[in-house]
């Protein structure tokens, strides 16, 4: 049914030589074909993507979501409650759902941290959080190594953590730093200036810098972070995308018209905030990161690097634990400090 | 299967929303082609059949490639498989392909034995993808995977049925790899012989419960065409990477004296729907299928007879490593019970050459006493007879003495009494 009779130039690398061969004659095969198998699997089997949001209440983090996906997403949009109480704990709220685009499925996971930051008293705040992530990679590891297993793993673990910075246009409080510090070692942090209506672009630039400074100045790798760049054409791409990080965001889910177009935008008295005009604001930026491009590769980062360390500690664990039971001295190193 | 998959989704507590805008994530698919292209692909075909069947040339004609290699001899002593990867690149896609031929299946008079070294072969592939999985630090992203994917059986163009080397061999092969059967070098069968050939084998294969490779039905875009395909199988192919001028274009083709078989011509062979299924249409399924339900069903097996056991859900944290430490330290206990074992017989060893040793020296020592005391009893013989002799030399020694005192003596009492002696002595005579 599809055979194509045009020839096709074929080269092969010249590299190793015990087993590299040429294409000599030009007829076409079809090895390309394996192109369109691919996405026809990945089509039917659909995708999952799981982002957890981390912030002080007020930031407006359920706002942000339901416009990233263009549908009411949050947990506050799905268990509407009338006054919405600040928990006297942090509690992770996580709420699934079923999206759909030109026949692509996919199963989106939001997972909220309402209280995280509220209290008068926030030390340790951030080891509910830990703990949820870690329980993720716990699952999806007790999976794998069952001797029955699913045929598809269920992939709870968190992808990626949208940190939301209040506008101070100072600099990082020690909350900030503290939590960026601890989380950046187990999952994908993008931290994001929330409300960035309140700066302007002056502000906003100083800002940013400072971030980036504090931010390089206590050790934090946020996401792209610059070892796990592929290549040189990745750390090109991920090098313009550092430069402009924590993008100053804002959040809409109400249309207005401007200029005969009916765009989603916050309006005020001096006039209408465009949400997806990067003149604006950066959301746009943060949209295309997340989800246009950056997706897949966020998820193989969880798979491939974060999830991979934590099954190492905890393997290691486990084997000193039976080691020292069995009076033999252990050689491993200790297990990751939270 | 799709909507078993929604229904699943939805049934674990996701709602579908509907989106009022574009958000963008339908770009998924090609993100994650984009990340495959740029990784490479990697395809292991295995090749089963008796020697000139034509699998190579098969193969050659396939892939549109001279790959290496001379026609194998008849007298291999056994059935070995050899392997080449050959790197392959066609648009932006690369794929790195295996071809692993069985050298010598057939040839043997007695060929009990001939499917082991396959079964061997496609263990130990899986095995080795399994230890890399087991691995505490592993690089599973970059492990370039020689899991043989798809099976090709080559049949001998017999036009009656199925040898039983081959139904043994497949009904082996069945749970392992992914199994299609192709009638090789088909030209030799004529078109009504070939319809026949087809539905014996088809049933024989049923009757003896062989499981073949079935191309999958359940996507829509591909159903139609597999299940046709499915069909037609086994694939009657010709292979040749000579070509033949027909009409004005240069085709692969065989040529007679009666006729050219045109290798692409589907009126003429199989071979455009062989290489539509195995490549152009069911490549990457073929590799799902190898991963998901073959690789599986080994890890499981192996996994059991080495002794782990999915426990109840409060015991459950790493029963596998505990297991496998279990399992290691009774090893080492049985090695170093081994190790003793052996130590001590060593040891007695030594002792027993040492008690043989030391016979050897006493007896030495006590022939030495003998020697020894025979030379001293030899010894004072010989001093006795030497005593004796001494004093008989005395003895006689002390009679000349005396004799010649009384020689004297009568010489000093007169010369008279020796003439008397004389006189006497004469007139005694």
């Amino acid at each position: 049914a599809q055979c194509f009779e045009f020839p096709l130039p074929c080269y092969s690398s010249p590299i190793s030589f015990s087993f590299i061969n040429h294409l000599v004659d030009f007829s076409y095969v079809g090895i390309d074909a394996i192109l369109e198998q691919m996405r026809r699997k990945a089509m039917k089997q659909g995708f999952e993507l799981n982002i957890m949001v981390v912030g002080q209440s007020g930031l407006g983090k359920s706002t942000l979501m339901n416009t990233l996906f263009k549908s009411k997403v949050s947990r506050k949009s799905v268990l509407a409650t009338s006054q919405e109480k600040i928990p006297k704990t942090i509690e992770i709220k996580s709420i699934s759902h079923d999206i759909e685009e030109k026949g692509v499925r996919m199963k989106l996971t939001v997972i909220d941290t309402p209280g995280f930051g509220d209290q008068i008293n926030n030390e340790n705040c951030w080891q509910p959080i830990m703990k949820f992530i870690n329980d993720q990679y716990e699952a999806y590891l007790q999976e794998e190594i069952n001797i029955n297993r699913k045929k598809r793993i269920p992939d709870s673990r968190v992808h990626c953590c949208i940190y939301f910075i209040p506008p101070t246009g100072h600099c990082l409080r020690p909350l900030d730093v503290e939590f960026m510090k601890r989380l950046s070692k187990v999952v994908n942090i993008v931290p994001v200036i929330a409300k960035a209506d309140t700066l302007t672009l002056e502000e906003r630039d100083f800002f940013k810098k400072k971030i980036r400074e504090e931010l390089r100045s206590n050790g934090i790798d946020v996401y792209p972070q610059k070892e796990f760049d592929e290549d040189a054409e990745d750390r090109m791409i991920n090098e313009k995308i550092r430069e402009m990080i924590p993008f100053a965001v804002v959040g809409s889910d109400q249309e207005y018209q401007v200029n005969g177009r009916r765009l989603l935008g916050r309006k005020t008295k001096w006039g209408t905030i465009e949400v997806e005009n990067i003149a604006h604001c950066e959301f746009a930026y943060l949209r295309d990161l997340l989800i246009r491009t950056h997706m897949q590769n966020i998820k193989d980062i969880t798979s491939s690097i974060h999830y991979e360390m934590y099954r190492v500690r905890r393997l290691n664990e486990s084997n000193t634990a039976v080691t020292q039971a069995n009076g033999i001295p252990e050689h491993h190193l200790s297990a990751h400090e939270m | 299967m799709a909507s078993t998959e929604i229904a699943r989704q939805a049934g674990e507590g996701a709602r579908a929303v509907p989106l009022s805008g574009h958000v963008g994530f339908d770009s998924m698919p090609d993100q994650l082609v984009n990340k495959s292209v740029n990784h490479g692909f990697c395809f292991n075909i295995l090749c089963v059949g008796e020697t000139g069947l034509g699998k190579s040339t098969l193969m050659d004609t396939l892939f549109n490639t001279k790959f290496e290699g001379e026609p194998t001899q008849h007298n291999q002593p056994g059935v070995t498989l050899k392997s080449n990867t050959y790197e392959l690149q066609e648009s932006n896609v690369r794929l790195k392909l295996t071809m692993v031929n069985t050298v010598g299946f057939g040839d043997q008079i007695n060929k009990e034995d001939s499917y082991k070294s396959i079964v061997e072969f496609i263990d130990a592939q899986f095995e080795a993808y399994l230890q890399e999985e087991l691995k505490i630090k592993r690089t599973l992203h970059s492990y370039h995977d020689t899991r043989i994917h798809a099976c090709l059986y080559f049949i001998a163009p017999t036009g009656h049925s199925l040898k039983s080397l081959d139904l043994v061999t497949m009904k082996k092969l069945d749970s392992k790899v992914n199994i299609i059967p192709i009638i090789a070098k088909s030209d030799a069968i004529s078109k009504s012989e070939l319809a026949k050939f087809k539905i014996k084998i088809t049933s024989e294969l049923v009757s003896n419960g062989v499981q073949i490779y079935q191309f999958p039905t359940d996507d829509e875009s591909v159903a139609e065409i597999n299940s046709t395909m499915n069909s037609h199988l086994p694939f009657a192919v010709v292979g040749s990477t000579e070509e033949v001028k027909i009409g004005n274009k240069m085709v692969k083709a065989r040529q007679y004296p009666w006729g050219t078989v045109q290798v692409e011509n589907e009126n003429h062979c199989d071979f455009v729907k062989l290489r539509e299924m195995l490549i152009r249409v069911n490549m990457e399924d073929l590799r799902e299928q190898t991963h998901t339900r073959h690789y599986e069903l080994y890890r499981r097996c192996k996994l059991e007879e080495m002794g782990f056991k999915d426990t109840d859900p409060d015991s459950k944290p790493f029963s596998l490593q505990e297991t496998y430490e279990a399992k290691r330290n009774e090893f080492m206990g049985e090695l170093q019970k081994k190790e003793e074992e052996m130590r001590q017989m060593f040891v007695q060893r030594v002792k027993e050459k040492e008690a043989e040793l030391k016979e050897a020296e006493k007896e030495l020592h006590e022939k030495f006493d003998r020697l020894k005391k025979l030379h001293q009893d030899e010894k004072k013989k010989l001093e006795e007879k030497k005593k004796a002799l001494d004093d008989e030399v005395n003895t006689f020694k002390q009679k000349k003495t005396a004799a010649e005192l009384l020689l004297n003596q009568a010489q000093q009492a007169g010369g008279s009494t020796t003439l008397k002696r004389d006189k006497e002595r004469k007139n005694f005579f």
